[in-house]
């Protein structure tokens, strides 16, 4: 489901469409005396839940505050400068976490963005019509498999794959460039932030690439029959023509999936190694702030530590909220720059 | 043939191609893991994972408690998000429309729809569990039911765009009040696709571990009682799996197997609906 | 006479039938170790009484928390609470079942049991300052083997764990090193190494990555047929792990002498002492609000410990000596109190 679906129109209210395309017009007010105050009633309730919807972001942040006030307390500002995790001495810097939430899920879209804008091509270009249907359920079937499960196959079964193959073939292929090279080297051992990064791509891949196919189906025939009127080949209508015009529900579906790797617990905990460093390969452990608090949530008993804990939960939540208030912001930009807002 | 038109054709053929490589590459994935899933799952399934309790290692049981657990939970849960998410949907499409209201909630409902359920459960944790002072089947629906409601209210307040502006109005001529012509008439038109979001918040809330790892936890024996903790799947997977005893381990399978199913029989069915729904329109 | 006799025969008999339709079950939390030695001791104990124990491991601290606000039964924890604290939050503790933790490597050629290490070339291993296998440390150990160049991979734990703890204390005991710049807790701020979720996360680590060296639960090395190592203990000798050697430390242990029964069994004197064994301890209110419960968890355990000892050792743990049960029980008489001042065991 995306935002992009316009309502179908019937020819006589075109011309009213034409101003606000995206929303069903305004019936008219109803005869007083229809039942007003029942309207009301009706009105006043839908309006309530979905206020309610509002304060539960608001309650979730407000008792993510006030149960992490410890730890900002004790840490300050340092919380999230400090790279260092000791719960002996109770000290606790929240770095190392942030930053292999970040990486991990910056490898997940690099590696699921074009493969899943390869997928979405496929199944609407190239695909025969009567596979589209079972092969289009078997990418969403990617999504319904539970996320242990990824995470068990990670550790049991892709992590020897990868770190007797693939790994070394990196290595030997980047190891020695200059500037991509650190990222390559280190102990082929399969687990890390990069298979960790891996397997999230394979987990986001099915979110993205089913909303891109949901938006590249719905473009206007017209459009795509006028490209190859004038010659265009499949690749070029598809970059010219298609993605300009989807790229709000290609931007939304993108923003999805990042949504969704950014919060992973279960398959990035069992192969990214926990440990809570920051190094130049990607080969090396590292820790993500989903995995953190599901390793040591349970056995906090001090305090501090839950406090700090939950700190990172807040950080997590709040990253969130800041990459999809920037998708939103950039959607309206690119509203604005096609005319359809002010 | 110009060099020009050689090249385009090259760039053409050289995409298609590595758009055919990348859905191979999707599908060789599923393939391993449903393999991996099916292979060692499979020889678990057995009727009696319907009729015994979770077992403690080096007895035979089964996942009765824990299947019963779940089915209650996720079903609490969707009586809990059902018509909060419904009613809410209801608002955005035909009240609050383009308002700061709704603007702003619209807004927030797609940041708690990308909420890493983790922090949804450390939430519940500390505003429930911690207060009330013992786990419960109750703080898990709970959970589950704040995943579940922006599902419900995107889907239903996109549903509801897509009806034609004439039904509406139809009705409104009619005589019938508004929210006759919202209960009775847009959302009646649109049920199929509502109901499909509905059961798309449901595959979503069988397979989560996270939230319930820190509310309904588990249960050895058999529970009926919701301000227990309640067996569930996903956590016995979590706990099973993590062990050295194999028929434990073969148990994790089995449930991991029945959780993949259900996901997907869900999946198909609400996709099935979604298009008798849209055909019959 | 009889009149008086038969009426409290039918007195008492009502009573025994009321309190046991009751069948009331008991809860308790705590330790991850333990969990599946009680579990097969609670559903046996179901089996014979009806009386359900419901065990949830949510780890030591949380088994901790939830016995102070006495939402439990009783609390589990690996880690032994101290005198002053148990004083301080009203609770008693004793030992339920004992286990070892075992290192594990995997190093090309070496078969399990082959390797010799001690106590302080492990603790700067995983401090760091060893950092591959021909090191002349781990040679001189072992004469006998051929050790390759390969650099080492520490696997440790990423979550808290008694098995750490029990670990850490060890390193902690050998290593005044390691005491001062890490010591021992559930959860560390390792120096080295990656961490495995689990034993399992551990296990499955150290049998992927080549040239490393891990720790487990002994359940996990045993059936997982994994490359266990001799360690010298606290006398001088070289031991495996087994039984055996986890039961012999566990004897040295002064249970009687120790308040709290706080006894933390690593590096214990004896010669066939396994020196990584930990015992795991039981939490419960000295001063008991409801007794009867406290009356069905001590019922509970004065079996489990008396006749659970076959399922026990089945399941790779060691259990309680004999001797030692009856201190225990000596301690629930003497320690755990009803409202009225009443021992609640006897």
């Amino acid at each position: 489901m995306t935002a992009t679906a316009g309502t179908a129109s019937l020819p006589m209210s075109a011309a009213a469409n034409a101003e606000r395309p995206e929303r069903a017009p305004r019936p008219p007010a109803p005869r007083k005396g229809a039942a007003p105050w029942q309207d009301l009633l009706f009105e006043r309730t839908t309006m309530f839940f979905a206020l309610l919807v509002l304060f539960m972001l608001v309650g979730i942040l407000g008792a993510l505050a006030w149960t992490s006030v410890p730890a900002f307390q004790k840490f300050g500002f340092g919380f999230f400068v400090t790279n260092v995790w000791n719960p002996v001495t109770m000290d606790f810097g929240a770095v190392a976490p942030i930053y292999g939430t970040l990486v991990t899920s910056a490898i997940a879209l690099v590696i699921g963005v074009p493969v899943s804008f390869g997928i979405a091509i496929f199944l609407t270009e190239m695909c025969p019509s009567a596979l589209k249907r079972p092969l289009g359920t078997a990418v969403e079937l990617l999504a319904a498999i539970p996320s242990i499960i990824y995470g068990m196959w990670g550790l049991f079964v892709f992590a020897p794959v990868f770190g007797d193959y693939i790994q070394p073939l990196l290595t030997r292929a980047f190891g020695d460039l200059w500037i991509l090279g650190p990222l390559f080297r280190g102990a082929p051992n399969g687990i890390g932030v990069l298979s960790a990064g891996v397997i999230l791509s394979i987990m986001v891949i099915p979110f993205i690439a089913s909303v891109m196919r949901d938006v590249f189906e719905i473009v206007p025939p017209v459009l795509k029959e006028s490209a190859y009127g004038i010659g265009a080949t499949t690749w070029e209508v598809v970059w010219n023509v298609v993605l300009p015009y989807t790229r709000v529900g290609v931007i939304g579906g993108i923003m999805l999936g990042l949504g969704r790797a950014l919060g992973e617990t279960m398959a990035v905990t069992f192969v990214i190694g926990n440990a809570y460093r920051i190094s130049a390969s990607l080969f090396e452990p590292g820790n993500s702030i989903a995995s953190a608090l599901a390793n040591e949530f349970n056995e906090a008993a001090d305090p501090v530590h839950r406090a700090s804990l939950i700190a990172l939960g807040l950080v997590l939540f709040l990253l969130t909220f800041v990459v999809l208030a920037c998708s939103r912001m950039l959607l309206a930009q690119l509203a604005k720059g096609e005319g359809r807002t002010t | 043939m110009t060099l020009i038109y050689r090249k385009r054709l090259f760039v053409n053929r050289m995409n298609l191609v590595m758009s055919l490589l990348t859905m191979g590459f999707g599908m060789s994935f599923l393939l391993w893991i449903l393999w991996v899933l099916f292979a060692n799952g499979f020889s678990a399934l057995s009727p009696t994972l319907f009729t015994q309790m979770t077992p403690p290692p080096g007895s035979a049981g089964g996942l009765a408690n824990a299947i019963y657990g779940s089915v209650i939970i996720v079903l609490v849960a969707t009586f809990i998000s059902t018509p909060i998410g419904i009613l809410a949907g209801i608002y955005l499409a035909e009240y609050g429309k383009d308002g700061l209201v709704a603007n702003l909630t619209r807004f927030i409902n797609d940041i708690l729809l990308s909420a890493p359920s983790i922090v949804i459960g450390l939430f519940v944790y500390t505003v429930y569990v911690m207060q009330v002072g013992h786990f419960s089947g109750w703080a898990g629906s709970f959970a589950l039911a704040l995943i579940a409601i922006p599902v419900v209210v995107r889907t239903t307040e996109n549903m509801l765009h897509l009806v034609p502006a004439s039904l509406r109005e139809a009705a409104v001529a009619l005589g019938a009040p508004m929210w006759k012509v919202i209960l009775m008439v847009t959302l009646k038109a649109v049920r199929g696709g509502v109901i499909t979001g509905v059961l798309l918040a449901v595959a979503r809330m069988s397979g989560e571990t996270a939230p319930l790892l820190f509310t309904a936890l588990n249960n050895q024996f058999w529970s009926g009682d919701m301000n227990a903790p309640m067996a569930n799947l996903p956590v016995v997977i979590f706990q099973f799996a993590m062990s050295p005893f194999e028929d434990w381990k073969s148990l994790a399978w089995a449930a991991a197997l029945l959780i993949t199913l259900t996901v997907l029989l869900i999946n198909i069915a609400a996709r099935t609906l979604f298009r008798q729904a849209a055909a019959g329109r | 006479m009889r009149k008086h006799l038969t009426q409290g025969f039918l007195a008492a008999a009502t009573l025994a039938v009321g309190l046991s339709a009751q069948a009331i079950d008991i809860t308790g939390a705590g330790a991850t170790f333990p969990y599946p030695i009680y579990a097969k001791w609670a559903e046996a104990y179901k089996a014979k009484t009806g009386v359900g124990m419901n065990y949830q491991s949510i780890g030591s601290g949380g088994g901790i928390a939830q016995i102070k606000a006495k939402t439990v039964d009783f609390g589990a924890s690996d880690m032994p609470l101290k005198p002053e604290d148990l004083q301080a939050a009203g609770l008693m503790q004793f030992p339920a079942i004992i286990g070892g933790v075992v290192p594990i490597v995997n190093v090309e050629g070496i078969a399990p049991g082959a390797m010799k290490l001690t106590g302080p070339v492990l603790a700067d291993i995983y401090l760091g300052k060893i950092k591959s296998w021909n090191d002349k440390a781990i040679t001189g150990l072992n004469p006998g083997l051929k050790l390759p160049a390969d650099p080492i991979t520490v696997v440790r734990r990423s979550d808290g764990s008694g098995t750490s703890f029990i670990w850490t204390d060890y390193l902690s005991k050998v290593s005044p090193e390691w005491k001062t710049k890490v010591g021992a807790n559930t959860a560390v701020a390792w120096p080295e190494g990656v961490g495995g979720k689990g034993n399992e996360g551990v296990a499955a680590y150290v049998q992927r990555i080549k040239g490393s060296i891990g720790y487990v639960e002994y359940a996990y090395a045993k059936r997982n047929k994994m490359t266990y190592t001799q360690v010298q203990n606290r006398d001088g000798q070289f031991v495996a792990p087994d039984d055996d050697t986890f039961q012999a430390a566990a004897a040295y242990a002064d249970w009687k002498g120790a308040p709290g029964f706080y006894q933390i069994l690593t590096d214990q004197p004896g010669k066939a002492s396994w020196p990584i064994t930990g015992a795991s301890f039981i939490l419960m209110h000295a001063k008991q609000d409801k007794p009867q419960n406290a009356a069905e968890v001590l019922r509970f355990f004065d079996w489990a410990l008396k006749n659970g000892q076959k399922m026990a050792t089945e399941l790779d743990y060691v259990p309680m000596p004999d001797a030692v049960i009856k201190v225990v029980a000596d301690a629930w008489k003497a320690q755990i109190k009803d409202g009225a001042g009443k021992a609640v065991w006897n």
